[in-house]
C-alpha cells in the first residue's frame, strides 16, 4: 500500500477483496424482475450480518452446547441448524428482553450452565432521534422482516417529540360492538370524489408512497416502492427526476410528478399516469426548491433529466408560472387536456393560509390536495428550513378539514396528509383529525435499512445504499428484497390499522375521518 | 439596484480537534483476526489509513469528529465486536440553551461558511421554549416566495441605525427638516461587547476585523479601543461608561457611540453629541421586568437607538420568573407602536441570539436588528467549558488565536447566517429585512396554533408543571 501511495496509485475505492457478497443476493441483481407482485408475507431477513436489536445476548465460554436455549426460545434467538453440534451466535436482535422472564421461554433462566447474559444493546440507544426513536426504528424493521406487528417490548406507536401525534391517544370503547369482524373492515381509500367524468380510483389501503426522484434514490429501492404499490393496489410517485423506463410495468400505480424544475416531464409521462401530481412545495424544505448535488447527477440521471452530467441541479421555487389561483387553474387545465383520464393532485406545504390554498385547489379542478407537513421529507434540506419554516402537519389537517367543511366541499376532494407519518397509529390519528389518507416516505426507507443518520448528501451518498446513485453502494440492495420488505411492512400496517378500527368499533377507515371525539390529548383536559 | 451583498467565505479549519458526537469502539476482546476488517470498507474512508499510516498525524480529521454513524462497520463485523457510542465529551458540551448540536453546527459554519444541510427530515422536538415555539411562514401560490439564495432575486438585509423623523415637512416644495444621521449595516447583526473572561489576546481584534470585512459594526470597550491604537476604529461602536472622563479619544470620530442606561442617560447623550463628535448615540438597557416602559420613556425623550440586553439565554434579568426575549420584545414593540413612536427609534436585541433563525425570529418579534456575543466566541472554537471563568487554562488557548484566522472564522459564520436569513426571508416572500420587523403575521406561534387546533377539540391545556 505504501509503495502504491508513493507511485500515486492508491485506489480510490475501498478495499473489498475479502468482503463476502452482501445478502441476500440473486445472481444478477439487475435482471428484470417479474412484473407480477404478490401481497404474500415472506420472511425478509435484514441484509447485515449483525442486525441491531434492543437487547444483546452474550453466550459465555460456559456453554456446553446442550441446546436447552434452542428448545426454550420462541423468538428465534437461539438456532442450531440441522446436523450441527454447536448453537449459532444468538440472533439477539429478535430478543424481546427481560419481559420474556414471565413467559416460560426465557433462555437466561433455562440455561443450566448460566452461560447466557442479557443486556440492553448500547448501539440501540444511540440510534434515532425524538421523532424516530430507537423503538420506532426497531419496530419498523421487525414489521419489514416478518410482516407482523412488532412485539410489545417495543413502543411502536409514538415517538418522543413531546407534541402532536406523540401526545395524541385513541379513546377506545370498553368493548367493540357486536357483529363486527376484522375481515369485514374496509381500508379502502377513494381518490376521486368530484363526481366528474374521470375515473373513480379507489386504492386498497389509506396511504401511498411519496415522491422520491430518480437521482436522489437508488432505482432498486424505487422499484421496490412501485412494486409494493402494485401489490396493494396503491400508488407511488416518481418525484421530480423523470419517469424511468423500468417503472412502465407498474404504470397504473405510479403517479407522475410535475415539479418546478419540470425534469423529465414529457407528454408521454403525463399520458401514462392515472394521477398527475403538482408539487408546489415540500415539507422538508418549505419555501425552497429541490437540489440534486452534482455528484449524484450521473450519466443516467442526466439523461433522464435532460441535463449535463455532474452539474448540481436546482429546482426553482415556486413555479414561476403560478402566482395566483387562476394561474394554478391554467396549470391544471394544461395537464387535464394532455391526459383526459388522469386525476389531478396538488402537493403543498403547510403555511398559515394552507386552508385557503386547499380550497383554491378544489376550485381549480383538483381531485386531491396533498398537505406535506414540515417534519417529513427524505431528501437533504437546510436544517434551518426543516426546523423553522411552516407548521407541523398536525395543525394543518384540522384547519383544512374544517375550512373545507365550512365551504361545503369537504366530500368533493380527497385530503392526503404527509410529513412525519411513521406508524399506522399516525395514519389513524391523521384520519381522525380530518384527512382521508396519508402519504409515507421515511417509513418505507427505514424498512429498507435507513437508520436516519441524516448524512444522505455526504460523500458518495447514502452509506446504506438507499439514497445514492453510486454504483458500488447501489449494489447493497436488490429489487426483490426491497419489494418483500415493503410488502411485509404494508401488510403489518394494514393488520394493525384493521385491529385499531376493530377496537374502535368502526367498519371502515372512511368512517374514522374527522372523528376527533375518538382522540384525546395528553396535555389537555379533554373537556371541549 | 445596489450591488448584491455577498459575504465571501473561505474554509478555516479549526486549530484544535473538535469534539465529535459519535465514535466506534471495539468492546469485546474477541477479534477473530479474519483479515476482513469492515472498517476498511467505511464509505467515508475514515479507517482507510488505519492499517498503513496511522503513525502519521491525521490532524483534526479525527474519527470521532468525522464518524457519520452509518453503522456499516458495526453491522458487518464478522465477530460483532464493534459498537457505537455517543462521545461523553460531546454530551458535556455547552448547556441546555447552547446545546451540543448547536455548538457543533456553529463550528461547522465557522469552518466552512456553508448552511448546515442534512437529510431525512427534522428529528428534533415538536416545539420548545422561547424561539423554538415559533414557526416562520411561507407561501406557495399567492404572495410567492423570493428566490434570493440562488441569485435570481434581490433580498436586502440592510438596516438603518439611528433616529428617524416621524414625518417630513415641506414648504414650497422644499424639505424643511434636517434628517438625523443614520448608520447603515448590510446585515441586521452587529457584534456585542465580549464578556471580560473571553476578552483575551487578539479576540477583540478578530471581532473588529470581521466586522470591518463584512461591513457591520462591533461594540468595543474604551480600553480595547485605546489599546488597539485606533486601528479598530472604523467599524467600532465605542462603549462609553464615563463620558466626562472620556477626554481622550474613544468617541472621537465615531459616528456611533453607546452608553449604559442611567437616570441621566438623555443628558449624557446630549453631552456626547455636543462635546464629542458622536452623531448617533445608542443606550444599552438591561432587559429587566417592566423594561418596555423605560424604552418608551427614552424613545419619547429623543433616544436614537436602544439596545435591550438579555442574559446569555435570552431571558429577562432580575426576574423571579424571567420571560424570554420573544415575549419581552413583542411587548416592547407593541408599546412603542401604541405610543406612535416605533418608527423613530432603532431597537437592538442582544443576549440569547444563538443561531441564524434567532435573528429572523427576534426581528419578527419587534427588534430592528440583533447583537451577538456567544456565537462569535463559539466561532473561535470555544467549548463553553467555563474553565476561563474559574481561572483555569483554556483548552483551545483562546489567548493565542491569530486575529486574521479568528476574523475568518467569524466571517464564515456570518456568511452562513446571511444565507440562512435569505432562505427564511425568501420563504416568507419578504424582499427586505426592514419589512420583517414586528411582522408577526409572517410567523406562527405555538400557543396560537395549539389553541386554534387542539384547544378547540380538547379544551384547556394543562398548565405546565
Amino acid at each position: 500500500m505504501v509503495r502504491q501511495e508513493e507511485n500515486g496509485l492508491v485506489s480510490t475505492l475501498p478495499s473489498n477483496r475479502h468482503r463476502p457478497e452482501p445478502r441476500p443476493r440473486d445472481a444478477s441483481p439487475d435482471q428484470l424482475e417479474s412484473a407480477e407482485v404478490s401481497r404474500r408475507i415472506r420472511p425478509a431477513p435484514p441484509r447485515y450480518r449483525n442486525e441491531i436489536g434492543k437487547f444483546g445476548i452474550h453466550r459465555g465460554p460456559q456453554c456446553a452446547a446442550c441446546g436447552r436455549c434452542v428448545d426454550t426460545c420462541r423468538h428465534g434467538v437461539h438456532v442450531r441448524p440441522e446436523g450441527y453440534l454447536h448453537v449459532m451466535r444468538p440472533y439477539d436482535y429478535r430478543c424481546i428482553g427481560p419481559g420474556c422472564g414471565d413467559t416460560g421461554s426465557y433462555c437466561i433462566d433455562a440455561c443450566p450452565h448460566g452461560a447466557l447474559k442479557l443486556a440492553v444493546n448500547p448501539v440501540s440507544e444511540t440510534m434515532g432521534d425524538c421523532r424516530w426513536t430507537p423503538d420506532l426504528l426497531l419496530s419498523n424493521w421487525a414489521m419489514a422482516e416478518t410482516g407482523r406487528p412488532p412485539g410489545n417490548h417495543l413502543e411502536s406507536e409514538v415517538g418522543a417529540s413531546g407534541g402532536g401525534f406523540d401526545r395524541l391517544r385513541f379513546r377506545f370503547p370498553d368493548s367493540p360492538p357486536h357483529g363486527l369482524s376484522r375481515e369485514d373492515i374496509s381500508t379502502k381509500l377513494l381518490l376521486n370524489r368530484r363526481g366528474d367524468s374521470r375515473p373513480r380510483i379507489e386504492i386498497d389501503i389509506p396511504w401511498y408512497g411519496g415522491g422520491m426522484s430518480f437521482g436522489s434514490t437508488n432505482l432498486r429501492a424505487l422499484l421496490g416502492k412501485a412494486r409494493v404499490a402494485k401489490a396493494f393496489n396503491g400508488f407511488t410517485c416518481t418525484g421530480e427526476g423523470g419517469y424511468p423506463e423500468r417503472f412502465i410495468p407498474y404504470k397504473d400505480h405510479v403517479i407522475t410528478q410535475v415539479a418546478t424544475g419540470l425534469f423529465g416531464v414529457r407528454e408521454e409521462t403525463i399520458q401514462r399516469a392515472r394521477i398527475v401530481e403538482f408539487k408546489y412545495a415540500q415539507g422538508a424544505k418549505p419555501g425552497l426548491g429541490g437540489h440534486l448535488l452534482g455528484d449524484k447527477n450521473t450519466p443516467s440521471v442526466a439523461a433522464m433529466r435532460e441535463t449535463v452530467q455532474g452539474v448540481s441541479l436546482f429546482s426553482p421555487f415556486p413555479f414561476h408560472s403560478v402566482y395566483s389561483v387562476e394561474d394554478h387553474q391554467k396549470h391544471l387545465d394544461w395537464i387535464a387536456h394532455v391526459n383526459p383520464r388522469a386525476l389531478l393532485s396538488a402537493k403543498v406545504s403547510t403555511p398559515g393560509d394552507v386552508d385557503m390554498v386547499a380550497v383554491g385547489i378544489y376550485y381549480a379542478g383538483g381531485h386531491i390536495v396533498h398537505l406535506d407537513g414540515s417534519y417529513g421529507g427524505t431528501g437533504a434540506a437546510p436544517n434551518v428550513a426543516k426546523k423553522n419554516i411552516a407548521m407541523p402537519i398536525e395543525y394543518a389537517i384540522g384547519r383544512v378539514h374544517r375550512f373545507l367543511v365550512d365551504e361545503g366541499i369537504r366530500d368533493k376532494i380527497t385530503v392526503i396528509a404527509s410529513g412525519g407519518i411513521r406508524t399506522p397509529a399516525d395514519v389513524a390519528k391523521a384520519i381522525a383529525m380530518g384527512a382521508d389518507g396519508c402519504v409515507i416516505g421515511t417509513a418505507e426507507l427505514v424498512a429498507l435499512g435507513c437508520i436516519r443518520c441524516t448524512a444522505c448528501e455526504s460523500g458518495r451518498g447514502c452509506a446504506r445504499g438507499i439514497a445514492t446513485t453510486d454504483d458500488e453502494l447501489l449494489a447493497m440492495v436488490d429489487v426483490e428484497w426491497c419489494t418483500q420488505r415493503l410488502v411485509n411492512l404494508y401488510a403489518a400496517w394494514r393488520q394493525m390499522l384493521v385491529d385499531l378500527l376493530y377496537r374502535l368499533g368502526l367498519d371502515s377507515v372512511s368512517a374514522l375521518r374527522g372523528r376527533i371525539d375518538l382522540l384525546s390529548h395528553l396535555d389537555y383536559e379533554n373537556e371541549a | 439596484m445596489p450591488a448584491k451583498y455577498v459575504i465571501h467565505h473561505k474554509t478555516a479549519k479549526p486549530r484544535f480537534r473538535p469534539i465529535g458526537k459519535l465514535g466506534i469502539v471495539e468492546w469485546r476482546e474477541d477479534c477473530s483476526g479474519c483479515h476482513n476488517c469492515v472498517k476498511r470498507d467505511c464509505v467515508y474512508r475514515l479507517y482507510r489509513d488505519e492499517a498503513d499510516t496511522l503513525r502519521n498525524e491525521v490532524g483534526y480529521l479525527d474519527y470521532i469528529y468525522q464518524c457519520k454513524g452509518c453503522l456499516n462497520c458495526i453491522q458487518n463485523c464478522t465477530k460483532n465486536i464493534l459498537t457505537r457510542v455517543v462521545n461523553p465529551e460531546f454530551r458535556r458540551l455547552g448547556d441546555g440553551y447552547y446545546t451540543p448540536d448547536l455548538i457543533l453546527s456553529t463550528w461547522y459554519q465557522a469552518e466552512t461558511g456553508k448552511i448546515p444541510v442534512s437529510g431525512a427530515g427534522y428529528g428534533g422536538p415538536f416545539s420548545g421554549p422561547g424561539f423554538d415555539s415559533m414557526w416562520t411562514d411561507m407561501s406557495e401560490i399567492v404572495r410567492p416566495t423570493r428566490d434570493g439564495i440562488h441569485g435570481r432575486e434581490y433580498i436586502s438585509t440592510s438596516v438603518d441605525i439611528g433616529r428617524k423623523l416621524p414625518h417630513l415637512e415641506f414648504e414650497n416644495g422644499r424639505l424643511m427638516d434636517d434628517p438625523p444621521p443614520l448608520a447603515e449595516t448590510p446585515l441586521p447583526v452587529i457584534f456585542d461587547r465580549i464578556p471580560l473572561h473571553w476578552n483575551r489576546g487578539a479576540v477583540m481584534s478578530a471581532v473588529a476585523m470581521a466586522a470591518a470585512e463584512i461591513g457591520t459594526l462591533a461594540i468595543l470597550d474604551e480600553a480595547s479601543l485605546r489599546e488597539s491604537g485606533g486601528s479598530l476604529r472604523s467599524h467600532a461602536i465605542p462603549f462609553i461608561t464615563a463620558p466626562h472622563a472620556a477626554t481622550t479619544d474613544p468617541a472621537e470620530a465615531a459616528t456611533l457611540a453607546m452608553i449604559p442606561d442611567g437616570p441621566d442617560a438623555m443628558a449624557v447623550q446630549a453631552a456626547l453629541k455636543r462635546e464629542h463628535s458622536a452623531e448617533i448615540v445608542a443606550i444599552r438597557i438591561p432587559a429587566a421586568p417592566g423594561v418596555a416602559g423605560r424604552v418608551a420613556e427614552l424613545a419619547q425623550g429623543g433616544a436614537d437607538v436602544i439596545q435591550l440586553a438579555f442574559d446569555s439565554h435570552g431571558r429577562e434579568r432580575g426576574a423571579a420568573q424571567p420571560r424570554h426575549l420573544r415575549d419581552v420584545l413583542r411587548d416592547t414593540h407593541t408599546t412603542l407602536v401604541r405610543e406612535g413612536i416605533r418608527d423613530e427609534v432603532t431597537l437592538i436585541a442582544s443576549g440569547g441570539i444563538a443561531a441564524a433563525e434567532h435573528v429572523a425570529k427576534a426581528i419578527i418579534c419587534g427588534a430592528d436588528m440583533v447583537a451577538i456575543d456567544v456565537p462569535l466566541i463559539l466561532a473561535l472554537e470555544c467549548r463553553l467549558c467555563g474553565e476561563c471563568e474559574r481561572g483555569q487554562p483554556c483548552p483551545i488557548a483562546l489567548e493565542e488565536i491569530d486575529a486574521g484566522f479568528g476574523a475568518r472564522r467569524i466571517v464564515n459564520l456570518m456568511a452562513a447566517w446571511h444565507s440562512q436569513l435569505l432562505e427564511m426571508l425568501g420563504a416568507m416572500g419578504i424582499r427586505e429585512v426592514r419589512r420583517l420587523r414586528g411582522e408577526t403575521g409572517r410567523c406562527m406561534f405555538f400557543e396560537d396554533l395549539e389553541r386554534d387546533t387542539f384547544g378547540r377539540w380538547f379544551g384547556k391545556r394543562k398548565t405546565d408543571s
